[in-house]
């Protein structure tokens, strides 16, 4: 499961932000801030994305680079909202 | 106003020389429809196509002065010629005409080549020195008006614009990589570096001699500031009399760039700046007055109620255009044209639109605001390097971050997001601090993304290319002893200003129309004085343009003078989209085009390309690249891609 919710996103990056196929480009502990890959509007664009696509709701508190800012920290966040909310 | 071109040297044989003036010239007629003329003889060829405004019956070019030693080409204005010609008539000199033309001749008998220093002007010209046989081309202080040469064998050619370079047979346009990336980083080449491969921009405030002992580029003028410590070198006065003083010295400005034979409009943004220079000059002549805004149809950009109430509190006669998405996309392949770069902003499109009326009103002249926020410290980016060099002050504070909120009060994405993303985009690393770039940092990082879509050529010429490191070198010896503020002025006024606002949205796209746009915030003498200016006065806490407000508010209705800056935007990628898109975007982004070019990988534009016609809005990375890799895939189209005949950009 977590390695499919991780394709998902890489997926969702690359088509997105990176536009690219090729895996070298950016790998999946580096900052997308750092790459100059998200700005302001491409935060709500990945927001967005994990609501829709996960079907978890993204608490303004979450909007954070510690959640959000690579590919890890992304699938990672994902995992921990869906655990909890099956948890629950 | 004009356009000039020519050469020095001995050309290409196999076009007869007045031919090839001729088609150097034709090329960019446009910027002078009302006469040509050109010059040949041995070694050099001299072109000119004229825009008539000063001395309409006696300012015919090429001009030769009265003892025939000197000939000249010249585009531009100098604006104190009648200062200048009073004191050269008592030096002896003597005039058959009333031009400021020849008061270049005879300023250059007097004073040789250092006779630039004496020009308050915007001007390019090529002067050819029949004693020395040497020529001469100059280029006003900070780069109104344009000119590029290039070497091919024995001979050096010279043009306002590069098209008329690409008329000499040896001449051909090839995409520079490194120059790409700089435009792909900074929105433009850095001088004398352009799109095109060995064909150079002569940098503002240069001048170039070529002679029998070869080619010298060399400055004549550089913008500095006082040290930060040195307080000795700025003006220590009370404020409220260094505004006085700077009034007095904006309406002399704004007076002597009033001089034309022709009448003399303006454009009017609704902002501080344009306001304040159609102020004055309703001040110094109160008759009739033309005035021009460009308004959006889309409200996020337009400013309309602001223009009308500054038209009718100066009874101006107002014209407006309308602009709306579609006019910007079907302009934009002209406009790519007639600037001669890559472009990452939709910027010059209304400021063309808005040339053309002007010129259909029948006028050649306007003055508008241009300058001010690199002179003055209008900028958001002055406020939000002030604000991100205070943070980074104090890294742990939780307290001064929060004063990131009130930045960009007009970017609704902006406005809507976590304060710890906001940190995230604006304060970067602790060791920012130190590089001499900071103020700019944030703004650059928004176009590092647009380098994922670079194909593996143009990574692998590239290697590890820094834009980056190349401004760095380019920075004056002192200037890591300057004030942050003085820093930040630097980079926008030596280079964003003439490298893309005097240019792209000034220059190339008004005179695709012959109208000349003149700048009294960009006066010599403005300049140097608001130089002194301590940095305090301009940027007072979070107040922009400060003294200038201070120095002007008796001119403006409250309303506009208290105004808070509002950046001259309009639509970016959506303006290409949509229901009315014009085929050409297809065309130019195809994977047949982009793979011809071979600049850009060609899968990863075709993304961009859904992403943006889903509609989900994208963002400034996005738009940037969009807009940048449309009008490079457009100007490889126009200008390089031999395989398209020549008819067909007639034609189009």
């Amino acid at each position: 499961m977590t390695t499919m919710r991780r394709d998902q996103i890489r997926t969702f990056i690359n088509d997105n932000f990176l536009f690219r196929e090729d895996r070298e480009s950016i790998a999946d502990g580096d900052s997308l801030l750092d790459a100059g890959l998200i700005d302001s509007t491409g935060i709500l664009e990945l927001v967005a994305f994990l609501e829709t696509e996960f079907g978890l709701v993204v608490d303004d508190a979450d909007i954070v680079p510690e959640n959000l800012d690579s590919i890890d920290r992304i699938a990672a966040y994902v995992d921990s909202k869906l655990n909890t909310a099956a948890a629950a | 106003m004009c356009g000039i071109a020519g050469y020095v040297g001995r050309p290409d044989p196999t076009v007869p020389p007045h031919a090839l003036l001729a088609r150097m010239v034709g090329a960019i007629a446009h910027r002078g429809p009302d006469a040509r003329g050109s010059h040949v003889e041995v070694g050099v060829g001299l072109a000119h196509a004229r825009l008539s405004i000063l001395d309409l019956a006696g300012g015919a070019q090429p001009m030769s002065d009265v003892e025939d030693e000197l000939v000249l080409t010249f585009n531009g204005e100098i604006f104190n010629y009648v200062e200048l010609r009073d004191e050269l008539l008592q030096r002896g000199c003597r005039f058959r005409t009333a031009s400021d033309t020849e008061t270049i001749l005879q300023a250059y008998r007097v004073f040789g080549p250092d006779c630039v220093q004496k020009f308050n002007g915007d001007f390019a010209f090529a002067l050819w020195d029949r004693g020395r046989r040497r020529l001469m081309l100059a280029r006003d202080r900070v780069g109104v008006r344009p000119a590029f040469y290039a070497t091919r064998g024995n001979a050096l050619y010279f043009a306002s614009e590069i098209k008329a370079l690409l008329e000499v047979p040896d001449v051909a346009a090839e995409i520079d990589p490194v120059a790409l990336d700089q435009v792909l980083t900074f929105w433009f080449p850095l001088a004398p570096r352009t799109i095109f491969k060995d064909i150079c921009e002569l940098p503002p405030g240069h001048m170039l001699l070529a002679d029998e002992a070869g080619l010298r580029v060399t400055p004549y003028w550089r913008l500095s500031f006082p040290d930060a410590g040195d307080h000795a070198a700025l003006d220590r006065r009370a404020p409220r009399d260094i505004a006085d003083e700077l009034g007095a010295l904006l309406e002399d400005a704004t007076r002597i760039r009033l001089r034309a034979d022709v009448p003399v409009g303006a454009y009017l943004s609704g902002g501080l700046d344009s306001s304040i220079v159609t102020a004055l000059m309703k001040r110094l002549a109160p008759d009739r007055l033309k005035t021009f805004s460009v308004a959006f149809e889309d409200a996020e950009y337009d400013e309309r109620p602001f223009q009308e109430m500054m038209a009718a509190a100066l009874g101006t006669e107002h014209r407006t255009i309308t602009c709306a998405g579609a006019d910007i996309a079907r302009s934009f392949p002209d406009i790519v044209a007639h600037v001669e770069r890559p472009l990452v902003r939709t910027g010059p499109a209304p400021l063309y639109g808005l040339a053309a009326l002007v010129r259909r009103e029948g006028l050649k002249v306007v003055l508008t605001g241009e300058g001010a926020d690199e002179v003055f410290a209008g900028y958001d980016l002055f406020k939000e390097a002030k604000l991100r060099r205070f943070c980074a002050a104090q890294p742990g504070s939780r307290r001064r971050p929060l004063l990131l909120q009130r930045l960009y009060p007009y970017l609704p994405q902006l406005q809507t997001q976590s304060q710890r993303y906001r940190e995230a985009f604006f304060l970067g690393s602790a060791d920012e601090l130190a590089d001499p770039l900071f103020s700019h940092l944030p703004r650059f990082r928004t176009m590092r993304g647009i380098k994922q879509f670079y194909g593996a050529g143009l990574r692998e010429t590239l290697g590890d290319y820094d834009a980056l490191a190349d401004l760095r070198d380019r920075l004056p010896d002192d200037f890591s002893r300057w004030h942050p503020l003085s820093q930040a002025q630097y980079l926008e006024t030596a280079f964003l200003l003439p490298g893309y606002i005097l240019s792209s949205q000034g220059d190339r796209v008004s005179m695709a129309h012959a109208v000349e746009g003149r700048f009294p915030f960009l006066d010599p003498r403005v300049i140097d004085f608001a130089t002194r200016i301590p940095p305090h006065l301009k940027l007072r806490v979070l107040r922009e343009k400060h003294i200038l407000r201070e120095a002007t508010a008796d001119l403006l209705p409250d309303a506009i003078a208290n105004r808070p800056k509002q950046p001259y935007r309009a639509p970016d990628s959506r303006a290409f989209l949509g229901p009315q898109r014009p085929s050409y975007v297809d065309d130019a982004l195809s994977l047949a085009a982009v793979g011809r070019a071979d600049l850009f990988d060609a899968g990863a534009v075709q993304k961009l390309l859904r992403k943006c016609d889903a509609g989900r809005a994208p963002g400034a990375r996005d738009n940037a690249a969009f807009v940048g890799i449309l009008s490079t895939q457009l100007l490889h189209g126009r200008f390089v891609d031999t395989s398209i005949p020549r008819s067909s950009h007639e034609a189009a």
